[in-house]
């Protein structure tokens, strides 16, 4: 690394990168938090494998929002995309649910491929308007398409398989639970190796300041494609992962609703953190779960409300305030000993 | 081709209503390239004071338009200076965020005060029923719909060509720093500009209550075609925005009316196309977005 001899220490900028590499003690905590949910609350494992597949789809929303800072109004395409595609899937006989992970990833991300190219043309407005459009283009063609997707009713005749064929899915969840948060970490292990490496570094360099991206030699718009497809793949498998635990697609996959909930989770969670995703889905899903038993249009006042105080006061999210808390809390202690 | 000629009238009559809506978020568009998704609460607002107005008070109908118009201006000033203001510096995904939930909030309230079913208005007798002219069988309520769009546009275009006001929003939407350089308060003239807009808003939702329909999911349900208008007409400019009005108001009848099964979809891909074909605008502005 360094020519000139062992004891000369890194850079600090090095150094930083290399601890942003490391698994800190909070991220494994984190994990095996995940594995205690499932003795914990035996009763609630549904509703918790609903908040990692709500986590892992907002997570593929943190790469092109959060760190290459592409603004979209229509991530719910490629969710809808991967359920119904794993749905459709296990109709025809294919009942093997990672093969339906594969699927769902392969067709989401064709699609995010192939739209890339009209969604990175423009300016903000321009891709918050196409990617609106695509998302209710498909929102409508799952509707008008009955005899394929039952459109309002539903897809109908879905066949549960086991998964790899050894697991069966039970009334408890308990397969559905550890299926979930297999796949979860998995991909969430991909997804963090590429954000720490230079790959995520030039995201955000992007994000930050596209001349100089240019400038220091990074393709922007190879990168964006990229990046775009890749969290399609994502988006598609967190919706296939939803469709297999609860063996059911409704329309709602592709709403409009879907996507600006998740632009609601993910801010809440924080942008760029990884974690926001996650830690944004359990609260989110958590707030619904009891606001909405009061009264389902208390909810939507509610996340309004939630929605408008976050843009003027909140913006760096649940974990960005915690981090500056801690910041704080720092700062305080270095200055009662200065 | 009499039935052809129906249609287009529909349609224009349709796209005048869009006009009246989607003009004001032009303006706020292109004068501060603040992107407000919740123009359509100031729409549908309009049509639920109309419901309002006319229903408890028992108020005329031409005498509840004036009304509407200042009342939605109010609340949109009001709103302006406490939620609007904070993030014209902001990035455009906090303004999209700060919209959507000011949409949420409205939808949620107007469950809340009037249900999610449609809302049914009386229009004065005489405006009822149709006009027969050289064959063709019009309705007096689009008719009039229209003349008072044509109206409103000429009055908007005299107000912008020929008044010093007008003068002064056009040197904003053009060049904001030089304007305010020259003294120009780009901030009040932005002000003025977005309660009239809104206000305008306030009055196409009233007058859209008898064609376009009025639930809590307004707001949603017209997202699209607000926006669709604005972009493609070009942000700031009175005559883009009513071409594309025009234009998309006979598009989406006829297709309505020629292939039904579509439903919706075709103004989705209509909005794709025309998005991709004119990434400025139909006028071919050279401010983008």
């Amino acid at each position: 690394m360094n020519a000139r001899g062992r004891t000369d220490p890194k850079p600090h900028y090095l150094l930083a990168l290399a601890a942003q590499e490391r698994w800190s003690r909070y991220e494994i905590a984190f994990w095996l938090a995940l594995i205690a949910v499932y003795f914990l609350f035996p009763d609630n494992l549904m509703l918790a494998a609903q908040i990692l597949i709500t986590g892992l789809f907002a997570v593929s929303l943190d790469l092109i929002l959060g760190y290459a800072g592409i603004v979209t109004l229509g991530h719910a395409a490629f969710f809808g995309l991967g359920a119904y595609t794993a749905g459709l899937l296990t109709t025809v006989g294919y009942t093997e649910p990672v093969l339906g992970l594969l699927a769902a990833g392969a067709v989401a991300g064709a699609f995010g491929y192939l739209t890339s190219f009209l969604v990175l043309r423009g300016r903000d407005m321009s891709r918050l308007m196409i990617t609106l459009g695509l998302g209710l283009l498909l929102h409508e063609l799952a509707n008008e398409a009955t005899n394929l997707t039952g459109g309002v009713d539903g897809l109908q005749g879905m066949v549960a398989g086991r998964v790899l064929g050894l697991f069966d899915f039970d009334l408890y969840g308990k397969t559905a639970y550890f299926y979930v948060l297999t796949v979860c970490f998995l991909i969430f292990a991909v997804v963090r190796a590429l954000m720490t490496a230079p790959y995520g570094l030039s995201l955000r360099s992007i994000r930050e300041n596209p001349q100089r991206a240019v400038a220091i030699g990074i393709p922007i718009r190879a990168r964006l494609t990229n990046i775009y497809t890749f969290a399609a793949v994502i988006a598609g498998i967190s919706g296939a992962l939803l469709t297999q635990t609860t063996q059911f697609v409704a329309l709602d996959v592709f709403s409009f609703e879907r996507s600006a909930d998740l632009l609601i989770i993910l801010l809440v969670g924080g942008t760029a953190t990884l974690y926001g995703g996650f830690i944004g889905a359990a609260v989110f899903l958590l707030a619904q779960n009891w606001l909405s038993t009061l009264n389902a249009q208390y909810w939507l006042f509610w996340l309004g409300i939630l929605l408008i105080v976050t843009t003027r006061y909140m913006r760096s999210g649940v974990l960005g305030g915690l981090k500056n808390l801690s910041h704080l809390a720092t700062r305080r202690r270095h200055g009662s000993r200065a | 081709m009499l039935h052809f000629l129906g249609l287009l009238f529909d349609g224009l009559a349709y796209g005048t209503l869009l006009f009246l809506i989607s003009v004001g978020l032009s303006v706020t568009l292109g004068l501060m390239g603040f992107i407000n998704l919740a123009h359509g609460v100031f729409a549908m607002l309009g049509g639920y004071l109309l419901v309002l107005l006319m229903g408890r008070f028992g108020i005329g109908f031409l005498a509840a338009l004036p009304i509407i118009f200042v009342l939605v201006a109010l609340v949109s000033l009001v709103l302006e200076r406490t939620l609007y203001r904070p993030l014209y510096k902001s990035t455009h995904l906090d303004q999209v965020l700060l919209t959507v939930g000011i949409i949420f909030v409205a939808v949620a309230g107007a469950t809340y005060f009037w249900g999610p079913g449609q809302q049914p208005i009386n229009i004065p007798g005489w405006m009822n029923g149709q006009l027969a002219v050289g064959g063709l069988e019009l309705s007096r309520y689009r008719l009039f719909l229209m003349a008072l769009g044509a109206a409103i546009t000429l009055g908007l275009v005299f107000g912008l060509e020929r008044t010093r006001f007008g003068a002064k929003v056009r040197a904003s939407v053009e060049r904001p720093r030089t304007a305010e350089a020259m003294g120009i308060p780009v901030e009040r003239v932005f002000q003025i500009t977005f309660a009239l807009g809104s206000g305008l808003a306030g009055l196409g939702g009233a007058l859209g209550v008898e064609v376009l329909g009025l639930d809590p999911n307004f707001p949603l349900k017209y997202l699209v075609y607000f926006l669709l208008i604005v972009v493609v007409g070009g942000p700031g400019s009175i005559i883009g925005t009513l071409s594309a009005a025009l234009l998309l108001g006979v598009a989406d009848t006829a297709g309505k009316y020629y292939i039904p099964q579509t439903g919706a979809f075709l103004i989705y891909v209509m909005m794709i196309v025309l998005l991709l074909m004119f990434p400025h605008g139909l006028l071919g502005r050279r401010k983008s977005i």
